[in-house]
């Protein structure tokens, strides 16, 4: 088993694309009962940090900016750690992913083993 | 009460508090100590009450004679005068003079210090939970390995190892302190957790040990609950958590200890006190911003305190599980979260959910499939049932699976006869 990790994007500051008060607590229970079926698969590797929505972009030359993010719409909603067998395996655990259904899309990566990185 | 059930009586419930009093004043290095004035006490009570009348005040007589052996003790023994003198935590110029204070609070001072004690981490938690059996709630060797469905041996030397590992660490018996309250209050929780879990679970059909084992854990919770310090709110989750199932005690169990599952309980026998009790502990641990593990599985069982299916119900504990799976994953709160969902988000969401946990040498697992595809595919849930079967290695598992086996086959040929 590898770890890999799944990183939630999608368009938070288009106005017309943000979910209305109920339609955001309508989309809790697809969030965790997706959640709860990766930990009940034991393949969650650590419980799962809640991001504020606002963020800072620091660039060089001291440039701090606040988001929205003009130039790349999509930004970061979320990410967690899971436990997979491989690349496929991963994939398929993403593909359940709520964040789909709100025109987002989610990004997984392998983490790379010690003995790997030299 | 009977003669010949005095005694005993009398060492279930005073041993313990002799002890830790003792324990408590001598130290840990001289546990042995403490075990054997208790004993000889007992000895003495069996050999005097046995030829006359038991006193007026069994407990006190009990006390004065035990309080006597110590004096005496201190006073002949030399190892006071050498080891004992220093250590002891009473300032006292001699035997004479030392206080052996059996009052109600030094007696529950002396178990939460030693409740501290026996949890520490240089020993396992098997150890933990068999040494917290025996020191503070007396019970004796035969019981623990009997409550385990384990032999003497075993716990005779679990028991004595964890002994030893505490007197050569020299681990002091003393009232908490807030820093040992933060760092050990998790391990004495999860020592008095597996203590109910060892009575409300265990197959042994021996009901009133069981209940004692149940009884004692929650009588070890109430006093932490009673303590300024250590009343937080995950002990009180505890506590909620364990009134909720014991409510449910003898509804759950047939005459001959056999098991009767949830669905089929006579909820009029459930113990509303106790759901009364457990909703009132629920309450007072909605305090902090910590979720411990203890707060979703009181909420899971006080929401089973609700016997009608609803959907309020059902989305509740499937939510809980969902949240106490992402803190700590088990195989039984896996199966338990995947029957949640079936009621809450139907039964084919949940069966493909179920094919993804793949514990294969779980006969849970497949009995769980097997009652998730009853009504849509019962040759699917005969084989399911028939590989749960062929897993279940108790009597009491194997008769509940070929239940189900059976109604199939019979639901079966009345279809074909139709």
């Amino acid at each position: 088993m590898t770890e890999f990790l799944l990183v939630f994007r999608r368009d938070n500051t288009t106005k017309e694309e943000q979910p209305s008060p109920e339609q955001m607590q309508a989309a809790i229970k697809p969030w965790q009962d997706w959640i709860g079926g990766i930990a009940a698969q034991n393949k969650l590797v650590r419980p799962p940090q809640r991001w504020s929505a606002e963020g800072k972009v620091v660039r060089a030359n001291n440039l701090v900016t606040d988001g929205p993010y003009a130039e790349i719409k999509e930004s970061i909603g979320g990410l967690i750690f899971v436990r997979a067998a491989d690349f496929d395996e991963a994939v398929e655990i993403a593909k359940g992913c709520p964040v789909l259904a709100w025109g987002g899309n989610v990004e997984v990566r392998m983490a790379v083993s010690p003995a790997e990185n030299s | 009460m009977e003669e010949e059930a005095l005694l005993p009586h009398l060492f279930r419930t005073e041993y313990r508090k002799m002890v830790s009093v003792l324990c408590y004043l001598f130290g840990i290095k001289h546990l042995e100590i403490a075990e054997d004035i208790v004993s000889d006490t007992f000895l003495s009570a069996t050999e005097l009450w046995g030829m006359d009348k038991p006193p007026e005040n069994p407990t006190a007589w009990l006390y004065t004679v035990a309080k006597n052996k110590t004096k005496n003790y201190l006073k002949r023994n030399a190892l006071f005068e050498q080891k004992l003198a220093k250590e002891i935590t009473y300032t006292a110029n001699e035997a004479d003079e030392i206080e052996i204070d059996l009052s109600e609070k030094n007696i529950n001072d002396s178990q939460l210090a030693m409740m501290f004690t026996v949890c520490n981490p240089c020993i396992s938690v098997e150890a933990q939970v068999a040494l917290a059996l025996n020191l503070l709630c007396g019970f004796g060797i035969q019981e623990i390995a009997d409550a385990f469905l384990t032999n003497k041996e075993v716990v005779y030397k679990r028991i004595s190892r964890a002994k030893e590992k505490l007197k050569s660490a020299n681990i002091k018996i003393a009232q908490p302190s807030i820093s040992a309250i933060d760092e050990r209050l998790e391990s004495v929780l999860t020592t008095l957790y597996l203590l109910f879990n060892g009575g409300y679970y265990s197959v042994s059909q021996n009901t009133t040990l069981r209940k004692d084992l149940c009884a004692e854990a929650m009588r070890l919770t109430y006093l932490l609950v009673e303590n300024e310090q250590t009343n937080t709110p995950a002990v009180n989750a505890l506590l909620a958590l364990m009134c909720f199932h014991s409510s449910r005690f003898d509804a759950r169990l047939t005459d001959n200890g056999e098991i009767i599952l949830y669905e089929d309980q006579d909820e009029t026998r459930w113990n509303s006190a106790l759901i009364e009790k457990g909703t009132y502990f629920l309450n007072q641990a909605a305090t902090g911003n910590r979720v411990s593990k203890y707060h979703l599985e009181a909420g899971i069982a006080y929401w089973h305190t609700h016997k009608e299916d609803t959907n309020e119900k059902w989305e509740n504990i499937l939510q809980l599980y969902n949240q106490l799976l992402q803190i700590e994953y088990s195989p039984i709160a896996a199966l338990n979260r995947t029957f949640a969902l079936s009621k809450a988000n139907g039964k084919k969401t949940a069966i493909r959910e179920a094919e993804k946990l793949k514990l294969t040498d779980n006969h849970f697992y497949y009995s769980l499939l097997g009652s998730l595809y009853i009504n849509l595919d019962s040759a699917q849930a005969l084989q399911h049932f028939q590989t749960a079967f062929k897993l279940a290695n108790s009597i009491a598992d194997k008769a509940t699976i070929r239940k189900n086996i059976d109604w199939l086959i019979t639901e079966k040929t009345v279809a074909n006869n139709k």
